[in-house]
């Protein structure tokens, strides 16, 4: 199974060579050998007597975390889906798309895909999950903006890669947790440890972030707008990712956790309540759509809802429902999309309302969109399988289990779901009428068009009259996969074999007359669309998701931008400010917590005279450098300082150090003259009250912090200090009595080092500055 | 440039240089014993050669000492981490020093030690610091 995951990647190495004949021979032909050969594989394993294959290969063993492969029912449908109609789309690419683009980036991010895809079902480890989870919607975003040069496209990208990532991350958060619950890393142990899970104190943050995770991914309410956006996309792309395949990884997702979360009663509330809420919301606003990728983009996210709902109901007959659905919606979904490609692709337009009639010119396309929407629909007929999920769906919503429920929303939604899907059905059927009604019949609008349209190549059409076979197949014998194949899907979600029956005609049943209710109203309604259709101008008239998340996309750049604005305001004396503040906060908070403060007078040594005239001098210097006005005397006065340090050094016996400052504070002094003698005269700084104020709030609770935290330290003397080493072994290891030049060069010559290093960079660097700036921006 | 007559300042200059000299020697000498060391040392030879280029202006001292300040720097810290590289070949760690007395034809009895050549580097970075600051600015117009 690893060779078969990896597959699709190890040929996009080679795709960029294989580029090389795109005129000879198209390079689609040699990608769609990848997914067959897949798809063989896997229907290997299609049989009554199906067990699920566990295989596994070592990646970071220590973390637990491997290459799992596990392949149950569940995967197997995906993977059949996955590989299949990649097969059939790489086909389709090979004549949708011409020569003259950049094939070769094309399916190397098509292959990319593939294995992300197939990664994601058939992992068994969380991270494993995760990581390709995410490698879907890089591709994804790569795929969509593949014509990276239209705006629509750049914008539709950033739109999915963020909503998908934000739901991936939220996901990775409930997995961990997951991980951290039930110690493993495996989704089967997981299931395993179920009511460990749901006992849990963080079952309701697990459930949460899982299923955001989900959400996004399969476009549900109110996480769908990516999903029309990415429509931007290349029509293949469109069929395979945003509706066959990764848009079912939410679903898939859901269904994989559905053995652990379905102990929750909130699983069907919010996963059924969101998913028919989807239904109804994305198959209403479908209507209003008049680009055929966009009625087509509603109508998938319609569909999800649906499957969703099934999936949140829960029952044995729900769960078979979900899993027909699946495999059904997959088989027409994608014959459409690739229709509507070639009605693009032949007549150069999309918009529903300049087309019309076009069933004479096209006969073949008319004939498989006639069949994608009708099975789409649910129009009772023997040879479209939609119907039959359809009428499962009605069967199940309204065989919902809430007996044990103790919440009454549950009770509520449980009443409502019927009605509300027929309302979605309703309007299902309405666009779907629009769909085939509005393109293939009716006057024939050429002017309009850019090219006047004619039937598909052949090559073309392959890949839809497939699916549309598979849609036919499946219509005529129903029970076809049933117990080899659907059977074991539905027992991987449901935890028993389930086997259904499904036929035609079920009788009289509650679920018929609702198909005939959906039938009826919505042909009616179809017919007279244009009358009611000044609904849409109210509900949802100008409001939108889209505006929402472009409002919160503006907004947050907005206010971030504020944000910074408002303090990196670029003035150094605000800088100063903020950082002082901050020390001064962060230091008083410490001190008063721990209660930091001590004052200790037993060690201090007597005052002389000499010492406290030094001080003042020293002070009362410093003091009038900040009220003097001329600078250069601030300088001198500044220098006073220095030398009363000097003198202090002397008193204390400091000899080195005297010397040091003596000498060092005679440069500086003479370097800022140097520096103040040739500036120019600078206009006088004239300073608001309140400044002033701030700086010496500022400046006095800086001091009165760094005197606090002097007499602290030095009134708290944990150890004895290590001077007394020094004195002793100066002479004796170092060989000499100047223990300071001692200490300097031997006991810690790497400080000393350092500091001429230091030194020697200053000196270049003031070189440099000086000789080496740019000559013409000197004056 | 107006010549200005300082005579006075230029033979002053001549005395007090080598007096500057021989105490920066000297303070270099006896750090290890008494206050001083490479630093001090360094910055008064710098003062002493400053000196001579206030009284004699920029040519005349560059004749009388060709030295390039900056190449001062890299020879002072070579000097300084050489010193320490050295204490590798008696395999003892980095910047381990090291003394002893040795009897010497004139000076007789001496302590020689290896933390004196660190100073050195101490000492001509030092110079070099200071008069490559101190040059370029001056003669930055």
């Amino acid at each position: 199974m690893l060779f078969a995951v990896f597959l699709p990647v190890l040929l996009a190495l080679f795709i960029p060579l294989l580029s090389k004949w795109k005129d000879k021979i198209h390079t689609g032909f040699f990608v769609m050998l990848a997914p067959l050969a897949i798809f063989i594989y896997f229907v290997s394993f299609i049989g009554t007597d199906f067990e699920p294959v566990t295989q596994s290969y070592n990646w970071i063993p220590s973390l637990d975390i491997s290459f799992d492969f596990y392949l149950d029912g569940l995967s197997l449908l995906f993977v059949l889906l996955i590989s299949g109609i990649g097969t059939l789309v790489a086909l389709y690419s090979a004549y949708y798309l011409h020569g003259s683009e950049r094939l070769h980036e094309f399916y190397v991010y098509l292959l990319l895909f593939m294995t992300a895809m197939f990664g994601v079902v058939l992992s068994d480890n969380v991270f494993v999950l995760y990581s390709f989870w995410e490698l879907t919607s890089i591709s994804s975003f790569l795929l969509i903006g593949y014509w990276n040069f239209k705006e629509r496209s750049r914008y539709g990208a950033l739109k999915s890669m963020l909503i998908t990532v934000f739901g991936g991350l939220s996901m990775l958060g409930g997995l961990i947790l997951l991980t951290v619950e039930t110690n493993t890393t495996s989704i089967q142990e997981m299931i395993a440890q179920a009511d460990v899970i749901l006992s849990s104190n963080y079952f309701g943050l697990i459930f949460t972030l899982i299923i955001i995770g989900a959400f996004t991914k399969s476009a549900q309410f109110p996480f769908h707008i990516w999903l029309p956006d990415a429509m931007e996309a290349p029509t293949p792309v469109s069929a395979y990712l945003h509706s066959a395949t990764m848009v079912k990884a939410g679903i898939f997702l859901v269904a994989r956790f559905t053995p652990i979360f379905s102990g929750s009663e909130w699983f069907f509330i919010i996963v059924s309540g969101i998913g028919i809420l989807t239904l109804c919301w994305a198959s209403y606003v479908a209507v209003r759509q008049t680009d055929l990728k966009g009625i087509l983009a509603f109508s998938t996210i319609s569909q999800l809802g649906m499957i969703m709902a099934m999936l949140g109901f829960g029952t044995k007959a729900a769960i078979y429902a979900a899993v027909f659905h699946i495999l059904n919606h997959a088989t027409f979904k994608g014959s459409l999309f690739m229709v509507a490609g070639i009605v693009d692709h032949e007549t150069g337009s999309r918009d529903i309302r300049k087309l019309g009639g076009l069933a004479t010119l096209m006969p073949i396309s008319a004939t498989l969109a006639f069949f994608g929407t009708f099975s789409m629909a649910g129009v009772p007929l023997p040879f479209l399988n939609g119907f039959y999920s359809k009428e499962k769906f009605f069967d199940a919503s309204l065989h919902i289990d809430v007996a044990n429920a103790n919440l009454w929303i549950s009770e509520v939604l449980a009443q409502a779901i019927p009605y509300l899907a027929v309302f979605g059905s309703i309007f299902t059927f309405v666009y779907s009428m629009y769909l085939v009604f509005g393109t293939f019949t009716g006057e024939k609008k050429l002017d309009q068009l850019p090219v006047k349209p004619h039937e598909a190549p052949i090559g073309m059409l392959i890949s839809p009259i497939v699916l549309v076979l598979g849609v036919v197949i499946i219509g005529l014998f129903p029970n076809l996969f049933n117990n080899s194949f659907l059977a074991h899907t539905a027992e991987a979600i449901y935890g028993e074999p389930v086997v259904t029956d499904i036929h035609f005609w079920h009788g009289l049943i509650p679920a018929f007359y609702m198909s005939v209710v959906v039938v009826v109203v919505g042909a009616i309604l179809a017919i007279i669309r244009k009358s009611w259709s000044g609904i849409y101008s109210f509900i949802p008239g100008k409001l939108s998701f889209n505006k929402v998340y472009d409002y919160l996309l503006d907004q947050s750049e907005k206010t971030s931008r504020k944000i910074t604005n408002s303090y990196m305001n670029g003035s150094l004396r605000r800088y100063m400010i903020l950082i002082l503040s901050a020390i001064m906060v962060c230091t008083f908070t410490v001190i008063f917590l721990t209660n930091g403060f001590a004052w200790d007078t037993s060690d201090l040594a007597p005052i002389t005279l000499h010492e406290v005239l030094i001080a003042l001098a020293m002070a009362i210097a410093a003091i009038s450098t900040i009220f003097t006005k001329n600078k250069i005397a601030a300088i001198l006065i500044l220098g006073v300082v220095g030398y009363g340090l000097a003198l202090l050094f002397v008193l204390y016996r400091a000899p080195d150090l005297a010397l040091t400052q003596l000498v060092v504070e005679t440069i500086t002094v003479a370097l800022f003259l140097l520096c103040f003698y040739h500036l120019p005269n600078l206009r006088e700084r004239t300073e608001l009250t309140s400044q002033k104020l701030t700086n010496a709030v500022i400046s006095i609770g800086f001091g009165l912090l760094m005197t606090v935290v002097a007499i602290s330290s030095h009134s708290t003397k944990l150890f004895d200090t290590i001077s007394g080493y020094f004195l002793e072994t100066s002479h004796d290891i170092g060989g000499g009595d100047n223990v300071v030049n001692v200490i300097l060069v031997d006991m810690r010559g790497i400080d000393t080092l350092f500091e001429i290093v230091v030194l020697g960079i200053a000196a270049l660097g003031i070189y440099g500055l000086i000789k080496l700036r740019d000559k013409k921006g000197a004056e | 440039m107006v010549k200005s007559n300082d005579l006075i300042l230029r033979t002053m200059t001549v005395l007090i240089a080598f007096i500057l000299f021989g105490f920066s020697v000297y303070l270099f000498l006896a750090g290890h014993n008494a206050p001083g060391g490479g630093f001090i040392g360094g910055l008064m030879t710098s003062a002493a050669i400053l000196l001579m280029y206030m009284a004699y202006g920029y040519e005349a001292v560059n004749k009388v000492l060709p030295i390039n300040y900056r190449s001062l720097i890299s020879i002072g810290l070579l000097v300084a981490v050489l010193t320490g590289v050295g204490s590798f070949v008696f395999g003892q760690p980095f910047l381990s020093q090291t003394f002893d007395y040795f009897y010497l034809p004139i000076l007789g009895k001496t302590e020689l030690a290896t933390a004196l050549l660190f100073d050195v580097g101490v000492y001509l970075t030092v110079i070099g610091v200071t008069l490559t600051i101190i040059l370029s600015i001056s003669e930055d117009r």
